[in-house]
């Protein structure tokens, strides 16, 4: 039980099996069947959930603002393959590996792997200036700073159309969307089409599933996962044993918000709109309360969590249950009840198992043992 | 920097002292607001040797330990290490530069394995970033499986049983707790070894047997230690020379037999902790000349 030994075989093993049999999938359903919809966003969710899980669950820092990591990478889209910015190049628009019906659009229109490079390396940014107040913070600190960091872009965001730069260039489009947002061109693939076909987004989203399950992995048995799980159990003693905190702390927050911003540029492209409206505070929450429920720092949970998050929230609140106030006569919707809800969740998850559903060895023992309470010392110098 | 290595044991330590000094600390004060915890201390430890900072409760051993290792930064004064100028570095920094230490309340990180704690204590010495970690090329994995070993060599070193190597640090044994803290120290390659209290809570066996090692690894290793210890057995048996500190001032220092007939040190140290505590020190004096532990 105590032992940390021959794991890794194990979930190379799970993640093949598991990816493989969800890739499949698909195969049983119609092209635009509403259960492809909702598996396509529990996969983007299931890559934010992991990359939060950097900065939450192996590294210790409390981020309630990582809805900025979703509005960081949807907005790339938005910028960058929409026709947004449809005066560049005097009217006929900068267009970089893109065939079909973008390809004579005006505007800017990048191929999706460039979006997704730009989305990681903005993201990446951002999560280390929203890092940076924080190094000196602890705990709760953290946790109030990134929310008003969260806050800050959502409201940019929301009055974005407001904000002109050069020649009138808007900086969003506010609460109307940019729209309509580029289908995904990936070399070598027929460019995506939501309207008609939602497998090429579940496969796509699943490759990057795979692609940050990996990154998970081989983060958390590394030189840099150690010393955020050093850390998070006791700041004074890693950096004596020659943890630079500040680097390795923003490290977390660069890589965490990059995989955010992935996730975001996937969500962006697949509703082909981007609005400012997505961006709120309950979004960090939802992906939190992912991880929380899930179990913290458990790569596993974590995604057992997202995916169970995402489809209480499309699926079973509104198609499985929202019959039920009806039927007890009363007359509400359950959807405007949804983060009531998970809400109801997380204490349920708290109270009768607060490790979370596929908890860490680790995380069980601190909660079970009370191993890893935080004693300040008086300066501690990051 | 040349990590430890070994050559013959044999020139006594005695050779070096007084002629190359690893660490020199200039007139090193620490105010916390009003709170004076370290005023005025110059200190130095010579090359190779086992040095000991002893004083009663709040004398501020534990203070200056912070100081030299970066965790506070002093408010005035300086410390030289290796001749270069350490004052205020990062602690990161300075471990790097080849200090490493325990705590005197175990902080081990406690719920990584025994290995994994060590593997940290090695970060310093490794290369690995986000990508290399990331994409895993050939080095990193050469890296990886080069510190696994040394990781596992060290704990066998300080003693620790294959059998626990796996096992979560909350999980062992105190004793085995503070050998899993020395070899996570010793990890980083130090030329000095800072230990603070390294003997709290062992019966005099253990104690012995610590005392031991350390002179193995100034012998071996050629490393340098800075011992804060209660145990005067301990203190006056393994140490070279001995500084104290009493209300964070130095009031003395020397060799055990000139501190233990210092009067000063005897009324800071021992007159204020009555008959009894005075009586098992006079028997710790008189053990001193014998060899190791009990």
């Amino acid at each position: 039980m105590s032992r940390l030994r021959g794991s890794r075989w194990v979930n190379l093993g799970v993640a093949i099996l598991a990816i493989g049999l969800a890739a499949l999938l698909p195969l049983f359903f119609g092209k635009t069947d509403s259960f492809m919809n909702n598996a396509v966003l529990a996969l983007a969710y299931v890559v934010m959930a992991l990359g939060l899980n950097i900065v939450v669950g192996f590294a210790g820092l409390l981020d309630l603002g990582y809805v900025a990591f979703y509005a960081f990478g949807a907005y790339t889209v938005g910028w960058l393959a929409s026709d947004f910015f449809s005066k560049v190049n005097g009217g006929e628009g900068i267009h970089v590996f893109v065939e079909g019906f973008a390809a004579n659009l005006p505007g800017i229109h990048l191929n999706f792997l460039l979006l997704l490079l730009v989305a990681v390396v903005i993201c990446a940014v951002v999560g280390i200036l929203i890092g940076l107040p924080t190094l000196r913070l602890r705990g709760d600190y953290i946790a109030i700073v990134t929310l008003a960091f969260g806050e800050i872009i959502r409201v940019f965001a929301f009055f974005g159309d407001d904000i002109t730069f050069a020649d009138g260039y808007k900086l969003t489009a506010g609460r109307q969307a940019i729209s309509p947002v580029d289908d995904v061109d990936l070399p070598l693939l027929a460019t995506f089409d939501s309207a008609l076909d939602l497998r090429p987004y579940y496969w796509l989203g699943l490759a990057l599933v795979a692609f940050v399950l990996l990154v998970n992995f081989r983060l958390r048995d590394s030189r840099l996962g150690r010393a955020w799980i050093a850390i998070r159990e006791d700041e004074v003693a890693a950096a004596s044993m020659g943890v630079p905190l500040v680097k390795t702390k923003l490290l977390a927050y660069a890589t965490g918000g990059a995989l955010g911003g992935m996730s975001g540029a996937l969500i962006g492209s697949y509703f082909t709109s981007v609005n400012a409206n997505q961006f709120q505070f309950g979004f960090s929450i939802f992906i939190l309360a992912m991880i929380i429920l899930g179990g913290l720092g458990s790569i596993w949970g974590v995604v057992v969590g997202a995916i169970l998050l995402s489809y209480i929230n499309t699926y079973f609140i509104p198609d499985v249950f929202n019959t039920l106030p009806s039927k007890l006569g009363l007359d509400f919707d359950l959807t405007a009840l949804n983060f009531g809800i998970f809400g109801f969740l997380i204490v349920l998850i708290m109270v009768l198992r607060p490790e979370g559903l596929l908890p860490e060895r680790r995380r069980r023992l601190e909660l079970k043992e009370g191993v890893g309470a935080d004693e300040a010392l008086v300066e501690v110098r990051a | 920097m040349s990590g430890g290595a070994t050559t013959p044991a044999g020139n006594g330590p005695a050779d070096t002292v007084g002629a190359d000094r690893i660490l020199e600390a200039e007139n090193v004060s620490k105010a916390f607001g009003g709170l004076i915890a370290v005023s005025d201390v110059s200190f130095a430890i010579p090359r190779r040797s086992i040095v000991s900072m002893i004083g009663p409760n709040g004398a501020g051993k534990t203070t200056f330990f912070n100081i030299l290792t970066g965790l506070y930064k002093p408010t005035n004064g300086s410390v030289n290490f290796n001749g270069r100028d350490i004052t205020g570095k990062r602690p990161d920094k300075i471990t790097s530069l080849g200090i490493a230490r325990t705590f005197q309340n175990i902080r081990l990180f406690a719920t990584m394995s025994a290995l994994e704690n060590v593997l940290v204590g090695q970060h310093a010495r490794m290369r690995a970033g986000l990508f290399g970690s990331i994409f895993r090329p050939p080095w990193v994995v050469r890296e990886e499986r080069g510190v696994r070993e040394k990781g596992r060599e060290l704990l066998e070193y300080v003693g620790l049983r294959s059998e626990v190597t796996d096992d979560l640090a909350i999980n062992l044994s105190y004793g085995d707790q503070r050998r899993v803290e020395i070899a996570r120290a010793l990890a980083s390659d130090p030329q000095l070894l800072l230990l603070d209290e390294p003997t709290a809570g062992m019966n005099p066996e253990e104690s012995g047997r610590l005392t031991a090692f350390m002179e193995q690894l100034r012998d071996e290793r050629e490393m340098t230690i800075l011992l804060i210890e209660h145990d005067m057995k301990v203190v006056m048996d393994v140490s070279e020379e001995i500084t104290v500190l009493d209300h964070g001032e130095k009031i003395a220092e020397g060799s055990p037999g000139d501190v233990r007939s210092n009067p000063r040190v005897v009324e800071a140290y021992l007159g204020s902790q009555g008959e009894g505590d005075a009586g098992s020190s006079e028997t710790a004096s008189s053990d001193a000349v014998r060899g190791e532990g009990a």
